[in-house]
């Protein structure tokens, strides 16, 4: 085998977290991206530069942050305690949170771009062939924003798979529940199986290199 | 029936600011130089500019009146708008193009169906080529059928040949004139051609600044003795003719109209075409009698009308009269003083160049 049962647990629960991570980025961001694309507002230049911040923070500084908000002091932990939801750090949801604020710009980033480039023409034809703002969203924007969509997802999904320093102080490292690849071969090095870290970081890497590669080719037919 | 239009917009350049009623059938060109606003309230008509204020009655819908707060958003106003440049959705082919509008408006009360509004236009062999296949002409041509298929009761173009070079121009023209014929939807038209508006109008507005400077037909408002500096050269008449000779030995066509005839070089003409052709007051020179040793050979007897002097031009503009038909004539002021120009005169008018238009 060239995985063992704890590996395929790793990489299960890593899928598992990047494609909750993309699916719930690309519902929030899609929004989020429009109004920060359109809008010229103070609040969106504010909240454009939070969404960018987990571009430049260390993953520790965001880990380090999302533990104190959501530990049992924490006010988002009272919240969730409140909530009857528990607490989130070093469960799958906390991870799950902290994987979607880690992986934000890699989403909005592409899609607020792809929405600017659409330019204001389009719409005001959609308007004059009787749209309304949403038909037009739907019918207009989305279909040409479409590469932008598709980089956000496949950057938010590797982005995702790729995190480690945010995984490990939100999620700590509970095989099945927050253990993930990344965490894995860190956990097989300090063991010094450095088969079994051969493996796994051998697939990270081609699993990265052709994600990219296929976007790159994809997105060099359209122009 | 008409089109009131009371509409305000303060603009980073000039403050567009327009009473007008024009009529709602035919074509009205909104014609300008670029900066006068025209474009402006083109969008403002279209309720593209959600900042503009007044009102705007189309026979008696109401599309905006901030008396009683009502604007409706574009989507909810029956026009159909060709922008400038090409403006066909990229993600779709000429028929999705085509049914985008037509999906969205509703079906009862379709003054142009579908085959009528391919063959007006000419590109019914189109439909399933993408945009960007498309010929500039033929992008604006399909425009135009997605604009008619949504059953306005008003279609705006906005200097639609603007793009199109001197060729696609003679190519499109033929079929916005057919839309003026055939169709019973009213049209303005924005230019900065004056030989598009000459050739299409049935009526015009000349905007300047954002202001309206003067409207109604081409002829009652060219021929204008206070036309600005800005329109100064544009000082003509445009009148409706009808070929009813050909000179094959000289190469001339005979067109008559309403109070005598003029002669041009016959080109495509042939008897029986009615064209419209335009007179500029700068071709146009005076003779107190009548001169058979010339060689221009369009000399019509006239009546001196009104005139005013263009002081820094040392011209002056003269309206005459044919019978019924007014000719401006535009001589320098040492030549009125010279011949001793009144109201009330009869004259000799003599016409350099008469150009069909």
């Amino acid at each position: 085998m060239l995985f063992s049962a704890d590996d395929w647990a790793a990489i299960r629960l890593t899928l598992q977290l990047a494609g909750a991570t993309t699916a719930i980025l690309l519902l929030l961001g899609t929004p989020l991206a429009w109004w920060l694309a359109r809008s010229r507002s103070i609040a969106a230049s504010v909240v454009g530069v939070l969404a960018t911040l987990p571009l430049v923070l260390p993953p520790t500084v965001i880990g380090f942050y999302l533990l104190v908000l959501l530990g049992a002091h924490g006010p988002l932990g009272q919240l969730t305690k409140a909530l009857g939801w528990g607490l989130l750090p070093f469960s799958f949801s906390g991870l799950l949170l902290a994987s979607v604020l880690y992986s934000l710009p890699f989403a909005v980033q592409p899609l607020q771009q792809a929405f600017k480039a659409i330019g204001p023409r389009p719409l005001e034809v959609a308007a004059t062939l009787r749209a309304s703002p949403l038909d037009t969203f739907f019918s207009v924007v989305l279909p040409l924003a479409q590469p932008g969509l598709i980089t956000a997802a496949v950057m938010s999904f590797a982005h995702t798979v790729g995190e480690f320093g945010v995984v490990l102080m939100i999620g700590g490292n509970i095989p099945g529940r927050t253990r993930v690849v990344s965490v894995q071969i860190f956990d097989h090095v300090e063991a010094l199986e450095y088969q079994q870290a051969h493996w796994l970081a051998g697939s990270m890497l081609a699993f990265s290199f052709t994600v990219l590669l296929a976007l790159h080719l994809l997105n060099r037919n359209r122009t | 029936m008409s089109i009131d239009i009371r509409l305000r917009l303060q603009h980073p350049a000039f403050c567009l600011d327009t009473a007008l009623q024009l009529p709602a059938s035919g074509v009205t060109a909104l014609f300008g130089p670029s900066g006068s606003g025209k474009t402006s309230l083109l969008r403002c008509i279209a309720g593209l500019e959600p900042h503009a204020r007044g009102s705007l009655h189309l026979d008696g819908h109401c599309w905006q009146d901030d008396a009683r707060q009502l604007f409706l958003p574009p989507h909810r106003r029956e026009l159909g708008m060709v922008f400038q440049e090409a403006s066909l959705f990229p993600h779709l082919d000429v028929r999705r193009n085509l049914e985008y509008g037509l999906r969205r408006s509703p079906a009862s009360a379709r003054p142009v169906g579908w085959q009528q509004a391919l063959d007006l236009l000419g590109i019914g062999h189109l439909l399933e080529r993408a945009p960007h296949k498309l010929s500039g002409g033929e992008r604006q041509r399909v425009a135009i059928a997605r604009g008619l298929l949504t059953s306005p009761r008003l279609l705006l173009l906005d200097e639609p040949l603007s793009a199109l070079d001197y060729q696609r121009k003679q190519e499109i023209l033929p079929y916005l004139e057919r839309l003026q014929r055939e169709l019973d939807i009213p049209v303005i038209y924005v230019s900065h051609a004056i030989e598009e508006v000459v050739r299409l109008a049935d009526y015009m507005v000349l905007l300047d600044r954002g202001q309206v400077i003067a409207a109604g037909t081409p002829t009652d408002t060219l021929s204008r003795l206070d036309l600005p500096q800005a329109f100064a050269d544009e000082s003509s008449v445009v009148l409706t003719a009808q070929v009813e000779q050909i000179d094959a030995r000289y190469r001339l066509a005979r067109l008559a109209f309403a109070n005598g005839q003029l002669w041009l070089p016959a080109g495509k003409l042939n008897v029986g075409n009615p064209t419209r052709v335009r007179i500029h007051a700068r071709d146009v020179s005076i003779t107190l009698s009548q001169h058979d040793d010339s060689s221009i050979l369009n000399r019509l007897p006239a009546q001196i009308e009104s005139f005013a002097p263009q002081a820094d031009s040392g011209h002056v503009l003269i309206r005459c009269r044919v019978g019924t038909t007014p000719v401006m004539a535009r001589i320098t002021l040492r030549s009125f003083e010279t011949l001793g120009i009144r109201a009330g005169q009869t004259v000799w008018l003599q016409i350099k160049a008469v150009s069909l238009v």
